[in-house]
């Protein structure tokens, strides 16, 4: 069948794509936020002088324009390393070199155009085998990782649409608009199994028919990048390192649900995302890829980007929808549901970023192989940010079902500082605790769910034995109860009382009571609330009670904090068994709160102790902790 | 098995019919699920989770913005409702400041009754911590935020039936507050004193300023002559404080009552409604004949005159002249009767019992005063009076009837039909074609302008002459037809504008009623005190006629002027300091102020600005001008306004700016 | 005579300000329309021109949009980006997202409040040289715990590092002026 469209597409892919064997080598410097932070843009500068300086420098435009052989140094998007960046990346190689610092330069190029050895004090090493890795793919951390929608990332210059481009980009989208119907494109995400990749696992084929059958001449599809539970940065890395994908995936779903206009609601806190998105717009309009009549379709498709200002609740969708309007960021009771009646009361299709990421790929390469990953419940991949005091934090994707253990040991390196593993909280504010007894838990949403925690947007933070759960359970209650919009009474008032229960409880004035009092009202909040935010938000709270319920009690019966964190609990006392009896201690005491006999273990009177921590210093064997 | 078109309530099959919510469909079936923030007049909100019930397979929903779909089987009490709903209670509770012995609204709290109702015995949680101040600022109304719930009632109320917004949430979460914009106090925003945010609140955190002291002060004053009015919707609703059904008319009880208070006289407002009619009517006439400021706008109803005078400048001149009957009534007791008892305008104390808190605003106006006393020294609102009566022990529905007093007693039904939306033009219509023809007509009821519609309209022919009638009651509805007006899109000579839903009889003074019912009951006794009049036009009132011959030569004279007629104060302005964009260098100066507040800037006079900006620095002359942008001239009516030196320039439209400049400003520096 | 003339005045200068600000706002308006769903896109431009909203200005956005200037303080105050209060040129944001909270972001805050003599709700200096806020996840968990002042991001901080980081911006700071 003659595909005009189609044709034009694989034209420019095999034009650029000859073009693209002229490049030597390619060096790529992550440019993501985290890198960035870390110096990552002036080694480009200085990656660039060094290429320059030996003549070897071309831009990928002169390569495709001039077909001049040469080097090209580009900023990419996010790999996900972010522990270890600086990072810079060579192509074809797959080298990946890690904290590099601009005076690294010269010696990078120099091993890079001399085809010699990578310069070894630049790879990753192992923190505990000590064994060195030349190539990305090899490093413990990428090597359990199935990186579909992160593909891009870190590998491409997410500025220049020809990349995109020459990697199949947007022939998904024309080959859903001249060859598949929009319910045919529906069918096909249905039977993909994806779900909603942003927290509640909705299956999207659905959301998306649901919209679809909606009557009326106005449609509108909505990007929810308003990426607000703390720890977790996919959707800012997938907008930074890849937005072309995001924009196919838009209007791909555009077609589907007969929608002509899209919004990219971007969170405030990320410029840079803002500032791609805007680039990439424009280039797509440039190639006739967005707008009016895409590439002689008849399709069209428009994208806006609206910025958030700061609300954790448009998050949620109908509180998103009220933004963009210009409103207070207030969720509204659903149903009705945002296909029935969303942005201006029109049907509306919201997804999230990483949502988004995943269509293109599917439409372009089917269901099956979607469903090859994953389980059969929650096919595909899923990205996670994984944080806290594990060895390697970053970014990853894995498929679905991969266990925790995978991803905290194998990819994650395991704990810091070779500490003990205490907990994982997975899914941020709306999610919940999980323990050792959880290492062996899939990561997949049903299995997450049964075990009262949530995917949510996938963060992962993982904690070691010096956490206070207590402490970490207050810290969510602090933040729901900061970021609740205030309308519904349960979410309101119930997080703001959950978050007095807990405070006490790490103020050393915690009541017995209140073991029942918190379980009890995080039920009701649970069920009262009028969103998704009011209903998810006890969870971190209910999942302490279910798994650390021992150290709640601990610190409102006992007064004790079993982690040594909450300072209003934290007590001296001497290990019998260390304590020589030397009296050193009882001497430096200066409220006389310890006392005992010569040569034999001496006690701290609790009551008596200020906490000043004089004795811990004069103790000669350590015997003095903090517990 | 369940029918196709039913669902299961609490294990009965309940049959559909269209039903729009959950809750609607149980309040069928006698089941009273309890509500904060649920209004049939107002958007659905779904914030205060009490009206949950369990839907099996669903969970928790709001049964109030959730539809019933064939097949549901809810629970409407189950442990887990029952849960949320007292955890609801608590938390509210807990977070409120729980003086209930002292507070306005003890008795009428739904609040209060709820946690009753649910056997909430326990607040398990802290005390309120914040202490907020009262607002008392307000003449009509005082706002106290520490027993504010946030069910949102008022602030839609506020925006979405009377089109204003002068309440809405700020910050969010547990600091979120309902306040005016920037935590003002009401009396500095454009709060047009209608009440119905205090008629939709459940609990005490919006009240009618209770001034009931103030009536026992006088009372209990030997040296004043305390006469007493009552506004015509008021007879058709204090009955309900006694438990008398909503509507019933209560006319002599409520006289009884007064004069057993010890009020010394008891008049009818309703006389002065009629002589409203007669001043109305006769320059609605001398209007249409000259063909001048039509439509003419009703101006009996306080909270529309401000709401005109913040929001409508260039309409105030539209608006009737007239006074209200309240302060007719204040203006012809102290201005005249008092002369002819040879007291003075101290010596008498004017009470006016209100179904309206705007009343209290409109008796303090300073216009409205006679050799420096107001003519109304005291509002009270339907709900006070009967505050006084319980105070006094009166038992209200054993009360003999009595007559209100001469000369202030005669009605009409015309009077009484104020009381009711549509009212006002109806009396004028009845007056009209006889004050034109000098003919009487035989049509006394015009149905067309009765009723609950949001726009009324009526055409009637008077000598020849087709003239088009429309009645709006609620805010927004005023301000929709404002707009349409504006555009063109619609024409009318006549139109009579009602600050609250229903008229009078809904007004925020009356006592406090959830139901949509309450109103439509008491219309009909308007209606029926209007059937039962002996005479139902306002001409045909004798005691007027007197009135004229006596102190006011005839309508629209120059005393009928002086007692009767007011003129209107442009309150249109933004509050901030002037900007200063060109500071001149030199001792020869002009200071030019270019207006930028509502009016102006919307007919462009930022594009004036930019104009003369352009034209001083063409004119090599910026350093020579003092320019301003301020944020009101007052010159409303005739926006863009301009300031030359001392001078105000109207109408300095866009186009118009180059050729203003030259004259006005160049032509100083010379 | 002539030179005194040329030289401006404090008071001259803060009206030119004004005057430019008054422009933008104008200008804002203009572009981005008068429609409700332009409310928030305008709010920020013009909290970027003047560091924080005026209340005149709210108001006179509130007209121009034909909004109530109650609904346009309500929206200002709902988002955590608006502030009512002028606030410092230097924003330090620290992050306070739950990587950079169990890594240790209490003791960097603590370090900045004391060193600026922050107590209370008090968050802004009194010079108006700094504003120290906490931001709940700047998406930079990687580098946790997470500073951001102004547009930059700094990483792995700690007490220490940040005392370092604010002497070189008050270096400058002074140096500029």
């Amino acid at each position: 069948m003659n595909n005009p469209a189609l044709d034009q597409l694989k034209q420019w892919q095999q034009q650029w794509q000859q073009a693209f064997q002229k490049e030597k080598a390619r060096i790529l410097v992550c440019a993501g936020t985290g890198c960035v932070a870390n110096g990552s843009l002036q080694v480009y500068q200085a990656l660039k002088q060094e290429v320059e300086a030996r003549g070897e420098f071309v831009t990928v435009d002169l390569i495709l324009e001039e077909e001049k052989s040469g080097v090209t140094v580009v900023k990419s998007g996010c790999h996900g390393f972010c522990e270890k960046g600086p990072l810079v990346r060579l192509e074809p190689s797959g080298v990946l070199y890690t904290k590099v610092k601009p005076e690294d330069a010269a010696e990078i190029v120099e091993a890079l155009i001399n085809n010699g050895e990578p310069v070894e004090r630049l790879l990753y090493r192992h923190p505990v085998t000590g064994e060195v890795f030349a190539q990305e793919n090899q490093i413990p951390f990428y090597r359990h990782q199935k990186r579909t929608s992160l593909l891009h990332c870190g590998v491409i210059d997410p500025e220049n649409i020809r990349e995109y481009i020459v990697d199949d980009g947007y022939q998904a989208l024309i080959k859903a608009v001249t060859t598949m119907t929009p319910e045919e494109v529906c069918r096909e995400i249905l039977d993909s199994g994806l779900r909603g990749r942003g927290g509640g696992g909705f299956p999207t084929g659905r959301k998306w028919e649901f919209t679809r059958i909606e009557e009326g001449p106005k449609k509108y599809v909505i990007c929810n990048g308003d990426e607000g539970d703390p720890g977790a940065f996919m959707d800012r890395s997938l907008l930074e390192g890849d937005p072309h994908r995001i924009l196919e995936g838009m209007a791909i779903a555009g077609y589907a649900v007969g929608a002509d206009e899209g919004y990219i609601y971007v969170r405030a806190e990320y410029p840079l995302a803002v500032e791609r998105l805007k680039n990439a717009i424009a280039a797509a309009h440039e190639y006739g890829l967005l707008g009016q009549n895409i590439l002689g379709t008849g399709f069209n498709f428009e994208i806006k980007i609206k910025e958030g200002a700061g609300a954790f609740v448009c998050g949620e969708e109908t509180a998103l929808i009220a933004s963009i309007e210009g409103k207070r960021g207030m969720p509204s009771p659903k149903p009705p549901f945002p296909a029935q009646s969303g942005l201006w009361g029109k049907p509306t299709l919201i997804n999230n970023v990483e949502t988004f990421a995943n269509v293109a790929l599917i439409i372009r390469q089917g269901a099956d192989w979607f469903r090859q990953f994953g389980t059969e419940k929650s096919p595909g991949t899923k990205t996670f940010a994984i944080t806290g005091q594990v060895a390697n934090t970053g970014l990853i994707e894995v498929p679905m079902g991969i266990t925790l253990r995978d991803v905290v040991f194998e990819i994650g390196g395991g704990i810091r500082d070779g500490k003990k593993f205490k907990a994982v909280q997975i899914g941020g504010p709306s999610g919940g605790c999980l323990t050792e007894e959880h290492l062996d838990l899939k990561l997949d949403y049903d299995s997450l769910l049964s075990a009262g925690a949530m995917i949510g947007s996938g963060g992962l933070v993982v904690m070691d034995e010096d956490t206070c759960m207590v402490e970490v359970a207050r810290f969510f209650m602090n933040f729901t109860q900061n970021e609740s919009c205030g309308k519904c009474v349960p979410c309101r008032e119930g997080t703001k009382r959950m978050l007095e229960i807990l405070q006490r409880a790490v103020d050393g004035e915690g009541r017995p009571e209140d073991v029942e009092l918190l379980q009890d009202l995080a039920e009701a909040v649970r069920d009262g609330s009028l969103c998704g935010l009011g209903k998810t938000a006890p969870n971190p709270v209910l999942t302490m009670l279910k798994y650390f319920k021992d150290e709640y009690i601990a610190h409102v019966v006992d007064k004790k904090c079993p982690a040594g964190v909450c300072s209003a609990l934290k007590g001296y006392y001497i290990v019998p068994e260390e304590c020589k009896g030397c009296s050193k201690c009882a001497r430096s005491c200066p409220v006389q709160a310890i006392s005992g006999e010569i040569k034999k273990p001496f006690t701290i009177d609790q009551d008596k102790c200020i906490k000043c921590g004089a004795c811990v210093s004069t103790c000669p064997f350590k015997a003095i902790k903090e517990g | 098995m369940a029918e196709k078109n039913s669902v299961l309530i609490d294990g009965q099959v309940v049959p559909l019919n269209g039903e729009k919510s959950i809750l609607e469909l149980t309040r069928k079936i006698g089941i009273e699920l309890p509500t904060f923030c649920y209004h049939s007049e107002l958007s659905l909100y779904g914030a205060c989770r009490m009206c949950v019930v369990e839907i099996e397979g669903r969970g928790i929903m709001a049964s109030c913005s959730t539809p019933p779909v064939p097949g549901m089987k809810i629970l409407t009490n189950s442990p887990r409702v029952q849960r949320v709903r007292r955890t609801v209670l608590e938390l509210l509770l807990a977070n409120h400041d729980r003086e209930c012995t002292t507070c306005d609204r003890n008795g009428t709290c739904k609040l209060q009754d709820l946690a009753n109702r649910f056997g909430v015995k326990k607040i398990r949680f802290g005390e309120r911590d914040l202490k907020l101040p009262l607002d008392t600022s307000s003449p009509s109304l005082v706002r106290d935020p520490n027993k504010c719930i946030l069910c949102g009632d008022c602030v839609r109320m506020c925006s979405e039936v009377q089109g204003i917004g002068v309440l809405d949430f700020n910050g969010r979460g547990s600091s979120a507050q309902v306040t005016p914009a920037f935590n003002k106090d009401l009396a500095e925003v454009d709060c047009v004193n209608c009440g119905q945010c205090s008629a939709v609140c459940p609990t005490g955190a919006i009240v009618v300023k209770d001034e009931t002291d103030r009536a026992w002060a006088a009372i209990n004053n030997p040296e004043k002559l305390v006469v007493v009015q009552v506004a015509p919707a008021v007879r058709v609703a204090l009955g309900e404080e006694f438990g008398l059904p909503a509507g019933e008319l209560v006319t002599g009880k409520v006289v009884a009552a007064l004069k057993r208070l010890g009020f010394d006289k008891v008049f009818d407002t309703s006389l002065a409604a009629d002589l409203t009619v007669i001043e109305e009517t006769n320059e609605f006439i001398d209007r249409l004949q000259k063909g001048e400021r039509l439509p003419q706008f009703t101006s009996c109803c306080p909270g529309w005159v401000k709401y005109a005078e913040h929001n409508e400048a260039e309409y105030l001149k539209h608006l009737s002249s007239c006074r209200s009957p309240q302060q007719m009534f204040g203006s012809l007791v102290k201005k005249h009767w008092a002369t002819e008892l040879g007291k003075k305008p101290e010596d008498i104390f004017v009470v006016s019992i209100m179904p309206c808190t705007a009343k209290k605003y409109e008796a303090g106006l300073p216009q409205f005063t006679t050799d420096g006393v107001p003519d109304v020294d005291l509002v009270l609102t339907t709900q006070e009076l009967a505050r006084m009566i319980r105070e006094a022990g009166l038992l209200f529905d054993q009360l003999e009837v009595e007559s209100f007093d001469t000369p202030f007693g005669f009605t009409t039904g015309a009077g009484v039909i104020f009381g009711a939306t549509g009212g006002v033009a109806e009396a004028v219509l009845r007056a009209a074609h006889e004050l034109v023809t000098g003919e009487p007509i035989e049509q006394v009821n015009f149905t067309e302008v009765r009723g609950f519609d949001h726009r009324k309209e009526a055409t009637v022919e008077i000598a020849g002459q087709e003239i088009k009638v429309a009645v709006v009651h609620g805010l927004a509805n005023a301000k929709a037809l404002l707009k349409e007006l504006k555009e063109g899109k619609v024409h009318y000579d006549i139109i009579e504008v009602m600050a609250c839903p229903g008229g009078c009889i809904g007004g925020a003074g009356q006592p406090i009623s959830t139901s949509p019912e309450t109103k439509k009951e008491r219309a009909k006794g308007i209606y029926n005190a209007d059937k039962l009049s002996q005479i139902r036009k306002a001409q045909d009132n004798p005691v007027v006629t007197k009135f004229y011959e006596r102190w006011l030569e005839k309508p629209n004279s120059h005393a009928a002027h002086e007692a009767l007629h007011t003129a209107y104060v442009n309150r249109s302005r933004i509050n901030g300091e002037q900007i200063q964009l060109l500071t001149s260098k030199q001792k020869e100066q002009v200071d030019v102020a270019v207006c930028v507040g509502t009016c102006c800037y919307l007919k462009g006079s930022y594009d004036t600005l930019n104009k003369f900006m352009q034209q001083a620095e063409a004119a090599k002359v910026t350093d020579k001008i003092n320019l301003y942008a301020t944020f009101c001239l007052e010159g409303c009516e005739q926006s863009p306004a301009v300031k030359v030196n001392n001078q105000i320039i109207n109408g300095v439209t866009p186009d118009q700016a180059e050729k203003v400049f030259k004259e006005k400003v160049l032509s100083k520096l010379e | 005579m002539k030179q005194e003339l040329l030289k401006t005045t404090p008071e001259e200068e803060q009206s030119s300000t004004y005057q430019r600000k008054f422009e933008k706002v104008n200008e804002v308006i203009n572009r981005l329309g008068r429609s409700r769903s332009a409310l928030i896109p305008i709010l920020q431009e013009v909290q970027e021109e003047y560091r924080y909203l005026p209340e005149e200005i709210l108001t006179y956005i509130a007209t121009a949009l034909d909004l109530s200037p109650a609904s346009v303080f309500g929206v200002a105050t709902f988002y955590a980006q608006f502030s009512l209060e002028p606030k410092g040129k230097y924003v330090i944001k620290i992050c306070d997202g739950t990587a950079c909270h169990v890594r240790g972001s209490d003791p960097v805050r603590e370090a900045l409040l004391k060193r600026f003599n922050l107590e209370g709700k008090k968050r802004t200096t009194d010079d108006l040289r700094f504003t120290v806020e906490t931001v709940s996840c700047l998406g930079a968990c990687g580098l946790a715990p997470v500073v951001l002042i102004n547009d930059k991001i700094y990483g792995q901080m700690t007490p220490e590092a940040i005392n370092l980081i604010i002497d070189e911006i008050m270096k400058e700071d002074a140096e500029d002026e």
